[in-house]
């Protein structure tokens, strides 16, 4: 720590040679940041705690066939299962085709099951009085700028209301906060309306439900609770498939798209990239200063300590410039997701990230910095002082 | 006095850039190929234009004493353009595969305000009143080329892994195949109709377990045999056909439908068979090409891709205009000597600068040329599927064309070009006198 001063000062011996080497780390780190948010969000989804309690049951046929009301009540009756709620797809869709909203249609229990969903307890009795009112997420009222009270249009592109029409009308009632301001999108991001105005006003749907939700209370025997409620349905029309909610979100996204592999190729050609230009900086920095380093040696400064000195200078500027490239990651994403409205949600980046990134910014500066450390340990004296 | 001067200069030298960057972006390439004529003209027959050539002759020469620094340009650059096209093919495989699946003359019927054939019904009377369009065209025996099809989202294993995937199963009668003139069989025979047989498509075959000829897949709890394989080249390939009466049993659908493909008599008929749709009170229905269909939905993902690709891709480019920079000023610095010995016996500034910028382009070149190459070999036919519209499994193949490769190389051109410009000017600026004494 005491050679600090030499080495800041060797760093910046050479202003816009460092100046540019650092832009280009803070724009690998920028990318960095961006997709390793966008990787962890995704890998993170349904990995909380309420998500592990509860299991999704579907169709086994196809997720887009429903399940017979009845099955509820058996449902309840299965060990280890403490609460049962049930949700339908609505295809809700806002003026434009293009603005498909998540909007379920779901029992009135379904908040219980769902802590991390706030809603304010006079927003939610309103709801409870409400047939036609709907509870919307905090994100999907901001985009849209709709307003408690309002009453708002939403064509399902599905079901038709008891008009035969594909128009349906809502009353906002509530507004759905999500639990530690992380919705990601999802929670946040949701319609809820009741399923008996629902299954009422449209001839498609008649007693039948999308999928059960069930919390368990034993989270450790939840293998046994989800295998004991396929069972009930073995051999009947309606056979179901249970799994816990993380393993059900998992399985969806991953058939989107492999995100972890387009974000690690898109890294790794990043990283490569970047490993090659800071190491010609710091070789060229190295070689323009073999004589200054020859005198440090002859002064009586240790190899071991002018490899550490080398070292540290590389490590030092690439974690300079990774710390501001990930800086100005966490500070741009959400001045996007505002200034898009809503309609780009850049996760906020995590504590896994940074630690990622610090360890990346590590690595890369010992890799970049090991053959010129080397060479300037490896240094002769005489050789260098007469500049062969 | 000096230092407003020098920021005036500034300013108009980023105000040029700005609009050479933009012409470059705009402009064909007829108009690029021009201008390009135009300079090696101006290079071969003007007294600074050949002076120019010469410069770069020795600077291109020399490129190898200096090839650690160079080969950072082309390998910055490279990756740019590499993970740049390799994106972009992404989305426009997936745009091909799905708009390939549509014909001008084709249409495809859906119930009014339904987006997609998995959330559209149409009932038996409403088929048959549609069939009767005198726009439709019909076989040798007088029967409408129509064919009223069913679309449900079966669950089946995903190949290698244990989870399960969502495949596209289309209840389709033998009008299906006519209506489709593109798709061929390519293993085994069509499924008989009212038998559980699957014919499968080679798109579907690759992201699905199990799903060879003679072997048995399990569909809504019945065993179902498959038969037979497709290929289409086209989105129709990742689905699996069977009997609509036989799906429509299994999955309770009764004698509906989710859509009515239609080969019409001509491509230009299109906006009368509407026309004659709208004219019956019957029908709430909505008529496209399936053109038109299948562009609308490849549209959003294709433009979400591309967004992806650009971002990235931009990001990158800033990065790899800095190590240009970076390398070339070091070039400058350590051909300082050499300039300015040029300039004392007469060459004029811009001979420098168009050396130069000529050497870092073509390094950009390079790095262009490479990052394409190998984005082509790695990705070009790399099989990658999706969720299409959030519902059913869509196997799609990356394609790095030459439209691709242009745009990768454009890219690469421009970035060499800023990164090359300032340590031109610097070069060019440097005072002889103190260059010459110095080092």
């Amino acid at each position: 720590m005491k050679y600090f001063h030499l080495i800041w000062a060797a760093l910046f011996r050479r202003k816009t040679r460092t100046f540019l080497t650092l832009a280009s780390i803070l724009a690998a780190f920028l990318l960095f940041g961006m997709l390793d948010g966008i990787r962890t969000t995704f890998d993170q989804l349904g990995r909380n705690a309420d998500g592990a309690q509860r299991l999704q049951t579907s169709s086994r046929l196809s997720f887009m066939d429903s399940l017979p009301l009845s099955l509820q009540s058996r449902l309840e009756r299965v060990d280890n299962i403490e609460a049962v709620t049930h949700a339908n797809w609505f295809g809700g869709v806002y003026q434009n085709p293009k603005n498909q909203l998540f909007t379920f249609a779901v029992a009135d229990n379904y908040l219980d099951l769902y802590p991390e969903m706030l809603v304010a307890p006079a927003e939610r009795e309103a709801w409870m009085r409400t047939r036609t009112g709907i509870l919307v997420g905090e994100a999907m009222m901001k985009r849209f700028g709709w307003k408690v009270g309002q009453k708002i249009p939403l064509q399902s592109n599905i079901f038709p209301n008891s008009d035969g029409t594909l128009n349906w009308a809502f009353d906002i009632v509530g507004t759905i906060k999500a639990k530690d301001g992380k919705g990601g999108g999802f929670t946040d991001a949701v319609i809820l309306m009741h399923y008996k105005y629902f299954e009422e006003s449209t001839s498609y749907v008649d007693g039948d439900v999308g999928w059960y939700i069930s919390r368990v209370a034993d989270v450790r025997r939840s293998d046994a609770a989800a295998k004991a409620i396929d069972a009930l349905s073995v051999n009947s029309p309606h056979e179901t498939k249970t799994m816990n909610e993380q393993a059900a979100m998992a399985a969806q996204l991953k058939q989107v798209a492999d995100i972890g592999m387009i974000v690690g190729s898109i890294m790794g050609a990043v990283f490569f990239t970047l490993v090659l230009l800071t190491g010609n900086t710091m070789a060229q920095a190295v070689r323009e200063r073999t004589s200054e380093l020859a005198v440090l040696k002859t002064i009586g400064f240790t190899s071991a300590s002018v490899l550490g000195m080398v070292l540290a200078e590389s490590v030092l500027l690439v974690l300079i410039g990774g710390v501001l490239g990930l800086g100005l990651a966490a500070v741009l994403a959400p001045i996007v997701g505002a200034a898009s409205g809503g309609a780009i949600n850049l996760p906020p980046i995590g504590w896994r990230s940074w630690s990622l990134g610090l360890a990346l910014m590590a690595g890369i500066g010992l890799l970049v910095g090991a053959l010129p450390a080397m060479r300037a340990m490896r240094l002769n004296i005489v050789d260098a002082l007469a500049g062969r | 006095m000096k230092k407003i001067k020098s920021f005036l200069r500034g300013l108009a030298l980023l105000l040029v850039l700005a609009v050479i960057l933009a012409a470059w972006i705009v402009l064909p390439w007829p108009a690029l190929l021009g201008a390009a004529v135009l300079f090696g003209l101006w290079m071969a027959f003007t007294r600074s234009g050949r002076q120019a050539a010469s410069v770069t002759q020795v600077g291109i020469s020399t490129l190898n004493q200096r090839i650690g620094a160079s080969s950072v340009v082309v390998i910055g650059i490279a990756g740019v353009v590499g993970v740049l096209v390799a994106l972009l093919a992404m989305g426009e495989g997936y745009r091909q595969t799905v708009s390939n699946s549509g014909s001008e003359d084709t249409a495809i019927v859906l119930r009014g305000g339904s987006s997609a054939e998995l959330g559209s019904v149409l009932s038996r009377d409403q088929i048959s009143a549609i069939e009767r369009a005198p726009q439709i065209a019909r076989d040798a025996q007088g029967r409408p080329l129509a064919s009223a099809e069913l679309m449900v989202a079966a669950t089946v294993p995903l190949k290698g892994s244990k989870d399960d995937g969502n495949a596209s199963l289309r209840g389709v009668s033998e009008m299906a195949y006519a209506v489709r003139p593109k798709l061929k069989l390519v293993a085994g025979r069509r499924f008989e109709p009212g038998r559980r047989e699957l014919v499968v498509g080679t798109g579907a075959q690759r992201q699905f377990d199990g799903l060879e000829v003679g072997k048995q897949v399990r569909l809504g709890n019945q065993p179902w045999t498959v038969v037979g394989v497709f290929d289409s080249q086209d989105a129709t390939a990742s689905e699996m056909w069977a009997d609509a009466e036989v799906v429509a049993a299994t999955y309770r659908r009764g004698s509906s439908r989710a859509a009515l493909y239609a080969k019409l008599t001509s491509a230009k008929d299109f906006n009368a068979f509407k026309a004659t749709l709208a004219a019956d009170p019957r029908l709430q229905v909505e008529a496209d090409t399936t053109l038109a269909y299948f562009g609308k939905q490849s549209e959003g993902l294709t433009k979400v891709l591309r967004i992806i690709g650009i971002v990235v891709g931009s990001i990158m480019a800033i990065g790899a205009v800095f190590g240009a920079l970076n390398t070339m000023f070091a070039t400058v610095a350590s051909r300082a000597r050499e300039i300015a010995t040029l300039r004392a016996i007469g060459f004029r500034g811009i001979p420098v600068v168009v050396a130069v910028m000529l050497e870092t382009m073509l390094l950009a070149l390079l790095g262009g040329v490479l990052g394409g190459l190998v984005a082509w070999l790695l990705f070009n036919g790399h099989t990658a599927s999706t969720l299409a519209g959030g519902m059913s499994q869509l196997s799609f193949q990356f394609k790095v064309d030459p439209t691709l490769l242009w745009e990768g190389l454009k890219w690469a051109l421009a970035i060499g070009f800023i990164g090359g410009l300032f340590p031109a000017l610097r070069a060019a600026s440097l005072p002889v006198t103190d260059a010459l004494r110095s080092a």
